[in-house]
C-alpha cells in the first residue's frame, strides 16, 4: 500500500522517469499544443469565428435603434401578437432584442448575403440559439454584441432561448427566415 | 484543554484512526449521503420532466427541482464527502491527530446550516435561479447566505486539514514526504481555498445586492467571477477523485505510483492551471476578446488537460505493474482481465476512470475550444459532459471509497454484498448512457434547462428532429436506471451503517499515544522497484492510452468538420 504511505525513496524527485510515462507525456503535450494551435488557425483560415465587436449600451437606446430599423424595413406582421417581420438590406445593421420572454423583431434575410446583427438583452441573460444550425451565443444586458452572419441556405429557421431566464423561458422562441 | 490522543488500529486494513477525526469523518459521510438522497429524489423529477413522453412537472416546479438537484448534488453531496476525504488523507494516512477537532465541528455545523438555509430558499419557490444563479436574475437573500455559510464552513475544514499537516510534521508521525494520496488531497484543499475566495468575491456582493444594499450587478462581471468559483470547484472534485483513484489502486492492489515525481507534478499542474476551465464558460460572451478567450482557456498548452491525461496513464499503469508482479504477465491485458471485477471498490474506481476520461474529458475539451463552443454552448451537451465528469468521475469514485470505508471506518459489514457487486455497473453504465444521449441531443441543438422542447402553445414553435426526441427519451430511461443504481448505493450504505452487522474485534482497545508522537505501525514490506530500465513497464496501459488518444483526436476533428458546415460568422 504505497500511494497511501510516504514514498519509499526519500529523494523521490531524483528517481528517473519511466519510459512509458515519458513517452506519454511527450505525446500528450504534443496533442495539447496541436489543440491550442487549432484555435488561432481557425481565426485565420476558418469561417466560423465569433466577433469581438461589442459595446456597452443602454437598453432604451438599443430599443430605440431597433424601432427605427423596424419602421424602415418592416415587410409584414406575423402571429396573433402581430410581430413585425423586417427585411433589411444586405450588409446593414440589424437589431435583435432579447427580453422576457421574446425575440423581437422577426428577421428575414437573404441567403449568401452578410448582415451585422446586433444582439442585446433588455433584462436578464438570454441565449441566442439558432436552430437547426445550432449556433449558440450568450446575450447579456448592457452589452451590444455585433455579429456578422452569412446565411447559406434558404429556409425557415428558429431562434430559441437556451439560457434559463425564468418560468416562461421555454416559450421564448421566434423565427428567422432566409430567402433567395 | 487536554488534547485527545486516542487512536485505534483497524484490524483489517492496519489504518490508524484518531478518535475525534473518525467521528468527524463519519458525520461528514452521513451528511454527504443525505444530500445525495435529496439530490437523487429530485433527479426523478428532472428526468421524468425532460423525458417529453412523461413530462411530469409543471414549469415552475421543474425549474425549482432542477435548481435544488444541481446544488444538492454538485455542492452538498460532493463537498461533504470531500471534507471526509481530507480528514482521512490528513489524519488517518499521516497517522496523526486531527488539529483542532472543535474548530472542525464548527465548520461542519456551518456547512449543515448553509445547506439547510440554501435548501429553504429554494423550497420557498422564489429562488429557482439554477446552480449558476446568473445576476441580474435574483434569488431570495437566503439563497446566497446559505452558500456563504456553507463555504465558510468548508474553508474552516480546509484549514483544519492544513493544520493537521503541520501537526504531523511537528510530531514526526511520518518520515520523508507525505503520501501521494495526501498530496492529492492537499491539491484539492489548496484549490478549494482559491475557489472559496473567488466565491466570497462574488457571493457577498450578490447577497448585499439581493438585500437591496448594492444597486447594480453587471451580468458579465458576475458570470466571469462566478465561474472562477463555479469551475474551480470542479477542479477540487477532480483532484479529490484522482486522489481516491490512487488510494483505491494502493488499497486493492498494493500498487505503487509509477513515479512519485510525475504523479505529484501532475497534481501541481492542477493548482497552477485551475483557472483555465473557468474561462471556457465565457467563450460565446460579448465583451471579451478572442485573444483573451484563447489564452485563458488554454494558457497555450492545456496543461490541466495534460495533467489529467498523465493521471489517466499512471493510475492504471500502477495497477498493471502491481498485477504483473503478482504473475499476471501473459498477453497485453491479463492484468486487467484478472482484476477483481466483483469488488465494488475496484470496479467503481475503474469505471470512474474510464468514464471520466473517455466521456467527460474528451467532451470537456470540445466545449473548451473557442470556436467549437459555438455549436455546443448551453445545449444539453453540457449536462451530458458534466454527468460524465462529476457523476461518473467524482461520485462513482466516492461510492467505491465508501464500500472500503464501511468496514474500516464504520466497523460494519457491508450489507447486501451481491447488490454491492452490481451497483457500480448499474450506476456507471446507466450514467454513461445519460451522458452519451444528452451529448447526442445537444449536438442536435436541444437546449439545457428547458421545460418543453415541444413548445406546446408557443406562437412560433421550433420543431426538433425525431432523433432529438429519441435521444431525450433514451437519456430519460438511462436516467431512471441510474437513479435505481444510486438507490442501490443508498440502500447498501444506509443499511450497513445503521443496521449492519458490527465487526467484532476481540481485545479491541484505544491506544493512547504519548504526547507529541503517534503510535508506531508495524513496518510495511517495501515494494520492489520496477522492471529493468529500457522496457515498457505497463504496455497494456500504454495501449489503452493510445486508444484513448485515437478517440480524442478523431472526435476533435469531427467537431471541427461539423463546425465548418454552419453559417459563416465573424
Amino acid at each position: 500500500m504505497s500511494a497511501i504511505l510516504p514514498p519509499t525513496e526519500r529523494v523521490w524527485w531524483k528517481q528517473p522517469l519511466d519510459r512509458v510515462e515519458l513517452l506519454w507525456i511527450v505525446i500528450a503535450l504534443a496533442w495539447c499544443l496541436i489543440m491550442f494551435f487549432m484555435m488561432p488557425y481557425w481565426h485565420i483560415y476558418g469561417a466560423q469565428n465569433l466577433s469581438n465587436e461589442a459595446y456597452r449600451a443602454k437598453p432604451a437606446d438599443f430599443s430605440a435603434k431597433a424601432e427605427q430599423m423596424i419602421e424602415k424595413y418592416r415587410v409584414r406582421e406575423e402571429g396573433e401578437l402581430k410581430v413585425p417581420v423586417v427585411h433589411p438590406p444586405a450588409g446593414s445593421d440589424v437589431y435583435l432584442i432579447a427580453q422576457l420572454w421574446r425575440w423581437y423583431p422577426m428577421l428575414e434575410l437573404e441567403a449568401g448575403k452578410s448582415y451585422r446583427i446586433h444582439l442585446m438583452s433588455m433584462d436578464w441573460l438570454h441565449g441566442f440559439s439558432l436552430q437547426p444550425e445550432n449556433i449558440n451565443i450568450q446575450v447579456h444586458p448592457g452589452y451590444e454584441h455585433v455579429v456578422t452572419v452569412t446565411p447559406t441556405a434558404p429556409g425557415t429557421y428558429s431562434i430559441i432561448c437556451n439560457e434559463y431566464c425564468g418560468v416562461n423561458h421555454h416559450t421564448m422562441a421566434s423565427r428567422l427566415y432566409v430567402v433567395k | 484543554m487536554a488534547v485527545n490522543r486516542m487512536f485505534r488500529t483497524c484490524p483489517a486494513s492496519g489504518l490508524l484512526f484518531h478518535q475525534p477525526a473518525e467521528k468527524l469523518m463519519r458525520w461528514h459521510a452521513v451528511a454527504a449521503v443525505v444530500s445525495l438522497l435529496i439530490g437523487g429524489l429530485l433527479a426523478i423529477g428532472v428526468v421524468l420532466t425532460r423525458w417529453q413522453a412523461v413530462h411530469l412537472l409543471a414549469p415552475d416546479r421543474f425549474y425549482q427541482v432542477l435548481t435544488a438537484h444541481g446544488i444538492n448534488m454538485l455542492i452538498f453531496w460532493i463537498i461533504f464527502f470531500e471534507m471526509a476525504v481530507l480528514y482521512f488523507a490528513g489524519s488517518t494516512l499521516l497517522r496523526c491527530r486531527l488539529a483542532t477537532p472543535g474548530l472542525a465541528w464548527a465548520g461542519f455545523w456551518l456547512m449543515i446550516a448553509g445547506a439547510v438555509v440554501n435548501n429553504y430558499s429554494v423550497l420557498r419557490g422564489d429562488s429557482s435561479v439554477m446552480f449558476t444563479s446568473y445576476a441580474p436574475m435574483g434569488a431570495h437573500p437566503t439563497f446566497y447566505l446559505g452558500l456563504i455559510l456553507f463555504a465558510v464552513g468548508a474553508l474552516i475544514s480546509c484549514f483544519v486539514f492544513l493544520g493537521t499537516l503541520v501537526v504531523a510534521r511537528a510530531e514526526r508521525t511520518y518520515r520523508g514526504s507525505i503520501p501521494l494520496v495526501t498530496f492529492g488531497a492537499l491539491t484539492a484543499c489548496i484549490i478549494a481555498v482559491f475557489t472559496i475566495a473567488a466565491g466570497a468575491i462574488i457571493l457577498i456582493p450578490t447577497f448585499l445586492w439581493s438585500a437591496g444594499l448594492v444597486e447594480y450587478m453587471d451580468s458579465l462581471m458576475y458570470k466571469t467571477v462566478w465561474w472562477a468559483f463555479g469551475h474551480s470547484s470542479q477542479q477540487v472534485n477532480v483532484s479529490a477523485h484522482v486522489a481516491v483513484w490512487y488510494a483505491v489502486a494502493a488499497i486493492v492492489f498494493g500498487a505503487k505510483p509509477l513515479s512519485e515525481k510525475v504523479s505529484r507534478g501532475a497534481f501541481l499542474l492542477y493548482i497552477f492551471f485551475l483557472q483555465l476551465a473557468s474561462a471556457h464558460h465565457l467563450l460565446v460572451d460579448p465583451g471579451l476578446t478572442s485573444n483573451w478567450k484563447i489564452f485563458n482557456t488554454s494558457y497555450a498548452m492545456y496543461l490541466a488537460v495534460l495533467a489529467s491525461m498523465v493521471h489517466g496513464l499512471t493510475v492504471p499503469g500502477a495497477i498493471e505493474v502491481a498485477q504483473r508482479q503478482k504473475g499476471y504477465t501473459r498477453t497485453l491485458f491479463e492484468w486487467l482481465r484478472k482484476a477483481p471485477w466483483g469488488n465494488p471498490v475496484f470496479s467503481s474506481m475503474f469505471i470512474s476512470l474510464i468514464g471520466f476520461g473517455f466521456l467527460g474529458g474528451i467532451s470537456g475539451v470540445m466545449m473548451g475550444t473557442e470556436q467549437l463552443n459555438l455549436i455546443i454552448h448551453n445545449t444539453i451537451y453540457v449536462p451530458g459532459h458534466f454527468h460524465a465528469t462529476v457523476v461518473i468521475g467524482t461520485t462513482l469514485a466516492f461510492m467505491g471509497l465508501t464500500y472500503f470505508l464501511i468496514p474500516v471506518l464504520f466497523r460494519r459489514e457491508l450489507a447486501f454484498p451481491t447488490l454491492a457487486q452490481y451497483q457500480p455497473y448499474v450506476f456507471g453504465l446507466a450514467m454513461s448512457g445519460v451522458a452519451l444521449f444528452l451529448m447526442g441531443a445537444g449536438t442536435l441543438g436541444v437546449p439545457r434547462r428547458h421545460w418543453d422542447i415541444g413548445f406546446a402553445g408557443v406562437a412560433f414553435p421550433h420543431e426538433f428532429p425525431g432523433a432529438a426526441w429519441l435521444m431525450m427519451a433514451l437519456a430519460g430511461i438511462s436516467g431512471l436506471i441510474a437513479i435505481v443504481g444510486g438507490g442501490m448505493y443508498l440502500l447498501i450504505t444506509v443499511w450497513s451503517v445503521f443496521l449492519g452487522k458490527r465487526i467484532a474485534t476481540p481485545g479491541f482497545q484505544l491506544i493512547h499515544a504519548r504526547d507529541g508522537v503517534a503510535p508506531r505501525l508495524a513496518p510495511q514490506p517495501a515494494i520492489a522497484a520496477h522492471g529493468p530500465a529500457g522496457t515498457l513497464v505497463a504496455p497494456g496501459t500504454f495501449t489503452l492510452a493510445l486508444v484513448f488518444l485515437g478517440a480524442f483526436v478523431l472526435y476533435y476533428f469531427i467537431n471541427w468538420k461539423y463546425l465548418a458546415t454552419v453559417w459563416p460568422l465573424r
